[in-house]
């Protein structure tokens, strides 16, 4: 197998993967459930998870794409991290750790943020909701669950607040697309119309009281990310009481493949990838969601000098204009053939049926429209600096 | 799945279907279902010399990027145009989309490769069936 992309979930070649996982490797309470579906299932730092399922059930990671542009899929995303700050300084311990400004959430809003290292690099993003007066959930990434939770704890030990590891408390089952809330509606008592992007709301769910449903999601469409009791029979019973609801609507079970290429689209940053702990804020194009406003938080200082010292490089989105797909960890050359850069994550984009990249190069090639070339197997390859996001989704008629 | 009986197979799940001095050569119903939506396929000019259990082109799915190894040596005649415009004519019938016709330069290279029997015995193994 050639250039298999670093980091990216990926299978080897020709293994389909119905083999029994390792005994090491995690699984979510789903995992019967998608083997059962007949997915293909990969590893995802440390995850047994579906990358997608078989066409004869409308699988398939276009097909999957697709329908979350076009209607609904269904995601298992109870891999991800949940921590939770709850008690009279909960609020100074999330502003502590978060660029963004947690002051500004109401009870039921969410933000998008990241925890930062003292040298502004990335610990990981995550999104912060804040559930009541004093009680905030941290949902985070999946190969970083424990890293987060130690550092997180490490941080907020000055401040009078609990911090707990919900992460195995929860299957999260996510709806994502145009059509989700409709799916949603039909299966919960909570008023959705009510609820707005970036927003959570409490209610029944498929007959589960007290169900926190976030209109959340990592797939630049509408949709809601939903927190059921992670028990193997309640999640089971869910999920395909999901899948049942949405046939109307074309709902299909979608995976990690779809998932990649949807955030892709929607420049949506991956962990490992378009940031990490060797990335800074201002490189990773960041900005609008640190706020330096705020007098204090880890790594703010060093954000300061970073900016005065100068920004060096930058993400960029590519298109690429000759044949060829750029992928994770290809270089980036200019016309010259000269190395200036990496991809960092690359794909065919199925809605846009182009071949698409995010790239950090230096900043004078940033603008729009400067050509710059891939190594594919050795070659160069023609792409062109584009506008980012590649895909905004349509918004709603008034 | 009952493997066509008019051609031989390779391990790389390549296959290989011979007519005279020329053979045809594309993958495999368990590759194009491994692979996924196949996105791309590279293949070599005419006239390139393909070298017996060497890569001569890369077929690329959304996820992944795969080698394709010659099943015989031999000079390429003619490349399939479709692959460029409709790569997933790959997935929906493998073995009617050949990609490489060449002539081949020694057919008893053919007798070490896998009969359909042999090779669907060996895709049963691969699967952990």
């Amino acid at each position: 197998m050639l250039s298999i992309p670093a980091a990216q979930p990926c299978l080897t070649r020709f293994n389909l993967s119905s083999v029994e996982a390792t005994p090491a490797i995690r699984k979510t309470a789903l995992n019967a459930v998608h083997r059962q579906m007949g997915a293909k299932m990969v590893e995802f730092n440390g995850w047994d998870m579906p990358v997608e399922y078989p066409a004869s059930i409308g699988g398939g990671i276009i097909n999957e794409h697709m329908a979350v542009r076009t209607g609904v899929g269904i995601f298992d995303v109870s891999h991800m991290g949940d921590i939770r700050l709850a008690g009279p300084q909960a609020l100074s311990a999330v502003q502590h750790i978060s660029m963004n400004d947690a002051s500004r959430l109401a009870i039921g809003q969410a933000q998008y943020s990241a925890l930062l290292y003292p040298e502004g690099t990335f610990v990981d993003d995550v999104i912060v909701h804040r559930l009541g007066e004093q009680e905030y959930l941290l949902v985070i990434n999946a190969g970083t669950r424990e890293k987060d939770f130690s550092w997180v704890r490490d941080n907020t030990r000055q401040f009078d607040c609990t911090v707990e590891n919900l992460s195995d408390d929860f299957t999260q089952i996510a709806i994502q697309g145009p059509k989700g809330v409709n799916l949603l509606q039909k299966l919960t008592d909570a008023d959705l119309s009510a609820v707005k992007f970036y927003w959570v709301t409490r209610g029944r769910l498929c007959g589960l009281n007290n169900i926190l449903m976030g209109r959340t999601g990592y797939t630049a469409e509408d949709g809601f990310e939903t927190y059921i009791p992670s028990d193997e029979t309640t999640s089971a019973r869910v999920w395909n009481e999901i899948l049942a609801a949405g046939k109307e609507f074309g709902a299909v079970p979608c995976g990690l493949g779809a998932r990649n290429t949807l955030r892709l689209e929607g420049k949506l940053p991956l962990y490992g990838h378009e940031i990490s702990d060797t990335i800074n804020v201002w490189e990773a194009g960041l900005d609008r969601f640190c706020k330096m406003e705020k007098a204090e938080f880890v790594g703010r200082v060093a954000l300061d000098q970073v900016k005065a010292a100068g920004v060096r490089r930058s993400l960029v989105g590519l298109e690429m204009t000759e044949r060829g797909i750029a992928r994770d960890g290809y270089k980036v050359l200019d016309c010259g053939g000269r190395e200036i850069g990496y991809v960092t994550s690359g794909s065919p984009s199925p809605f846009l049926k182009k071949n698409i990249a995010l790239a950090y190069v230096p900043v004078e090639f940033t603008a729009v429209g400067t050509g710059v070339k891939v190594e594919i197997r050795g070659q160069g390859v023609g792409a062109v600096v584009v506008p980012t996001p590649f895909y905004k989704r349509p918004k709603k008629a008034a | 799945m009952a493997y066509p009986t008019d051609r031989k197979y390779t391990k790389e799940h390549e296959w290989i279907q011979v007519n005279g001095n020329t053979a045809m050569v594309g993958i495999t119903d368990y590759a194009q279902e491994s692979l996924g939506d196949i996105v791309f396929v590279e293949t070599p000019k005419v006239g390139t010399q393909l070298i017996a259990g060497k890569t001569f082109g890369t077929v690329e799915s959304v996820k992944a990027v795969s080698d394709l190894f010659a099943p015989a040596s031999g000079t390429v005649t003619e490349v399939n145009a479709t692959l460029a415009t409709a790569p997933e004519n790959v997935n929906k019938d493998p073995h009617g989309s050949w990609m490489v016709k060449l002539t081949l330069k020694d057919p008893s290279e053919l007798d070490s490769l896998l009969s359909p029997a042999d090779y669907e015995k060996f895709v049963a193994e691969e699967a952990g069936h």
